[in-house]
C-alpha cells in the first residue's frame, strides 16, 4: 500500500522536476519531442550485435540531467524498476546463441552475451530519455506539443483529463484500499468478491464524478469544444536544439566512435 | 505485457505507430462525431479509473499470488469501442511516459496490442454477441470471460510477432509462443472473472448503466467494415514493411529460424550460411555501419572494426574506444553542470 502510494507520488515529483527552470526547460516542448524521438529512433536501428557504437548516445542524457538539474539517482533508479521485462526477453539470447563473437584475453564472448547487453543498453537509453522528456517538459506541455503537432484533439483532450483526475482517483483509492487493511488486521490480500465490490463501488463514484465534472463544465460554458491556451514560440534556439543533436546522433549512427578512438589509441601505444 | 522499445526495430515500431495512428484519429472522428458532450469528462475520468483500479490488488484463489484488473474490456463495455479505444491509448501514452512502462516507440504496439483487440475484436464480435441487449449475470460471465481471454491470446501472439519480427531476440518462435500464452491464458481467465464481476456489480446496483452503454451504440448502429479495412490496410503495410526488413536484415529473424530448425552444432555450415547472409546485409544494409571499411578493404580480417568479426584486435581497441568515449560523455556532462553552477 504504501507502494502504491511512491508509486503515484512520483508522477507529482515528475511535475514538480518539471517545473523548475534551466535552459532545457524553457526550450519549446515540441523540439525537445521531436529529439527524442530522433534519438530513440536512432538508437534502436542498430544491428542487434551493436554495442560499442551505442555508447556515445549516452551523451544526450548525460547532458540533459546535467543541465536540466535533474536528479540522476532517481532516474536511474526508476528506470531498473521497469527493466524486468526487457531482462526476461534478453536472457534468452545468451542462453541460445553461444557463437562466439571474441576474445577479451582468454574469456570468450559469445553473441548472445553481445545482443543482451546491447538491448539491455537500448532499454536504459530509451527509457531515460523519456523520463528526462517529461522531466523537463511536464505532461500538460507535451500534451499541447502533441496537438500542434496535429494529434487530433479529442485524443489531447483525453490524455489531459485523463492526468488531472488521475491524482483526484488515485488518492480516493488509497483511502478505500487503507479503509480495507485497517478493518481486515493484515490478513492477507483482498479477496476476489471483496475486490468485485470495492471496484464497483469505485467504478459508481466515478461515473457520478464525471456527472457532476460535466454539470460544473455546462454551467461554465462548455459546448463540446475545449480551448487549451497555450503560447509556444519556436525560435532559432528549438531549430538549433532539434538540428544540433540530430546532427550528432546521425554522426554516432554512422561513424563507430569508440572503435575509431579506440583503433587510434591503441594504434598509438604499439 | 508491455513491449519495450529495446526489443522492437524501427521498421515493426513506425509500422504500428502508423496503424495506431489511424486508429486513433479513426477513433476520434468517431467520437467527435457523438453530439453527446457528456463523453468527454466520463472518458477522462474513466481513464483515470482504470490507473486507480490497477492499484486493487486481490489474492487469486488457489494460487497464493495476487492480480489486477487490466481494464480494456470494462471500458468497452462501459464506453463502446471507439470511446474505449481512445481511454485506453490515453492511459497506455501516460504509462509510457511517466512509468517507463513499453516505451515512446512501441507504445504503437503496446496500444495496438492492448487496444485494439480488445475494443474492436473481442467486444464487438465476442462480449455483444454473447451478452445481448439484455444481460443476465451468466452472459455477462460468459461473455467477459471468453472476450477477455481471446483478446489476449490475440494481443499475447502479436507480441510475440513483433519482438520476432524486429530480430532483437534470439528467442525461436515456437518457445516465444509456449513462453507467452500459456501466461496469458491464465491472465485473461483472471481478467475475465473480475470484469464479469465487476460489471455485474455495477449491473445489479445501477442497471441504468449498462442499459444506457448498450444502447447508445446499439450492434447494429455502427459497422465495423472503416476498421476492417483499416485493419486490412495497416496488415498489408506490415507485410510489405517486414519483408522488405527481413529480406534487408537477415540476421535477426532468419537466422533465429535457422537456429530453431536444430542445426545448431553444425558450426561449419552454419558459419558459411550466415557469413554468406553477412555480407549480403552488409551490402543490402539501409544503414551501413562503417562507412571507412572500403577504403581499407584490402586486408579486410585486420582493419574490419565491425563485431561479428572473430579479431582480437579490434575487441581491444573497441573495449578501450568505449570505455573513452563513456569517460568523455560524463565528463562533458559534468562540465555542463559545473558551468550551470557558476552561472546560478
Amino acid at each position: 500500500m504504501t507502494r502504491i502510494g511512491n508509486h503515484f507520488f512520483d508522477i507529482g515529483y515528475m511535475d514538480s522536476l518539471a517545473s523548475d527552470d534551466s535552459i532545457l526547460h524553457r526550450l519549446d516542448p515540441r523540439a525537445k519531442l521531436i529529439t527524442t524521438l530522433v534519438f530513440i529512433a536512432l538508437v534502436v536501428s542498430f544491428e542487434k550485435y551493436e554495442f560499442s557504437a551505442l555508447i556515445p548516445f549516452v551523451i544526450f542524457p548525460v547532458i540533459q540531467i546535467s543541465v536540466g538539474g535533474l536528479p540522476a539517482g532517481y532516474l536511474v533508479r526508476k528506470v531498473l524498476l521497469v527493466s524486468p521485462f526487457a531482462i526476461l526477453i534478453g536472457i534468452f539470447n545468451p542462453l541460445l546463441d553461444h557463437e562466439i563473437r571474441f576474445y577479451i584475453g582468454a574469456i570468450p564472448i559469445s553473441g548472445g552475451w553481445l545482443s543482451f547487453l546491447s538491448i539491455l543498453t537500448r532499454f536504459v537509453l530509451t527509457v531515460l530519455s523519456v523520463l528526462i522528456l517529461i522531466a523537463t517538459t511536464g505532461f500538460n506541455d507535451v500534451c499541447a506539443s502533441l496537438e500542434k503537432l496535429g494529434v487530433p484533439r479529442p485524443f489531447v483532450v483525453q490524455l489531459m483529463f485523463l492526468y488531472r483526475y488521475l491524482f483526484v482517483l488515485t488518492v480516493e483509492t488509497t483511502r478505500m484500499v487503507r479503509a480495507v487493511s485497517l478493518r481486515s488486521f493484515g490478513s492477507s490480500g483482498i479477496g476476489v468478491k471483496t475486490f468485485a465490490s470495492m471496484t464497483g463501488h469505485l467504478l459508481l463514484r466515478t461515473l457520478d464524478r464525471a456527472q457532476r465534472i460535466h454539470l460544473a463544465m455546462l454551467s461554465r460554458g462548455f459546448d463540446g469544444h475545449i480551448a487549451i491556451l497555450r503560447s509556444m514560440r519556436f525560435g532559432w534556439r528549438e531549430i538549433a536544439y532539434i538540428f544540433g543533436w540530430s546532427f550528432l546522433f546521425f554522426l554516432f549512427r554512422w561513424y563507430n566512435i569508440p572503435n575509431i578512438a579506440g583503433t587510434f589509441v591503441t594504434g598509438f601505444f604499439s | 505485457m508491455h513491449m519495450a522499445d529495446a526489443l522492437i526495430s524501427p521498421a515493426v515500431g513506425g509500422t504500428m505507430w502508423a496503424a495506431t495512428a489511424g486508429l486513433i484519429a479513426y477513433s476520434s472522428k468517431m467520437v467527435a462525431k457523438d453530439l453527446d458532450s457528456q463523453r468527454v469528462p466520463l472518458m477522462g475520468v474513466l481513464g483515470a479509473f482504470i490507473f486507480a483500479a490497477q492499484m486493487i490488488n486481490f489474492t487469486i484463489p488457489g494460487t497464493g499470488s495476487s492480480g489486477h484488473l487490466g481494464g480494456g474490456m470494462i471500458l468497452a463495455i462501459l464506453l463502446g469501442p471507439y470511446a474505449a479505444f481512445l481511454t485506453m491509448a490515453s492511459v497506455l501514452t501516460v504509462q509510457a511516459l511517466f512509468f517507463a512502462d513499453g516505451g515512446l516507440l512501441a507504445l504503437g504496439c503496446n496500444i495496438f496490442n492492448l487496444g485494439f483487440f480488445s475494443c474492436f475484436l473481442a467486444y464487438p464480435l465476442l462480449y455483444k454477441k454473447i451478452v445481448g441487449s439484455a444481460p443476465t449475470p451468466q452472459r455477462i460471465v460468459i461473455g467477459s470471460l471468453i472476450a477477455a481471454i481471446l483478446g489476449l491470446q490475440v494481443g499475447a501472439f502479436s507480441v510475440v510477432l513483433e519482438t520476432l519480427f524486429s530480430g532483437i531476440t534470439a528467442l525461436p518462435l515456437g518457445t516465444f509462443v509456449l513462453l507467452m500464452q500459456p501466461i496469458h491464458l491464465a491472465i485473461g481467465l483472471v481478467e475475465g472473472f473480475v470484469t464479469a464481476a465487476v460489471v455485474i456489480f455495477v449491473w445489479r446496483a445501477r442497471p441504468e448503466i449498462l442499459c444506457s452503454a448498450a444502447e447508445r451504440r446499439p450492434a447494429g448502429m455502427y459497422s465495423l467494415r472503416p476498421v476492417l479495412l483499416g485493419l486490412a490496410g495497416a496488415a498489408a503495410v506490415t507485410g510489405a514493411a517486414l519483408s522488405w526488413f527481413a529480406s534487408a536484415n537477415p540476421d535477426g529473424l532468419e537466422w533465429s529460424m535457422f537456429r530453431a530448425a536444430g542445426t545448431e552444432e553444425l558450426t561449419s555450415p552454419s558459419n558459411s550460411v550466415h557469413h554468406s547472409l553477412a555480407t549480403i546485409q552488409d551490402k543490402t544494409a539501409f544503414l551501413p555501419d562503417y562507412t571507412f571499411k572500403t577504403r581499407d578493404a584490402e586486408d579486410a580480417a585486420e582493419a574490419e572494426p565491425s563485431w561479428p568479426t572473430v579479431d582480437p584486435g579490434t575487441s581491444v581497441s573497441g573495449l578501450v574506444g568505449g570505455a573513452l568515449t563513456l569517460v568523455v560523455a560524463v565528463l562533458i556532462g559534468l562540465a555542463a553542470k559545473r558551468r550551470k553552477g557558476t552561472e546560478a
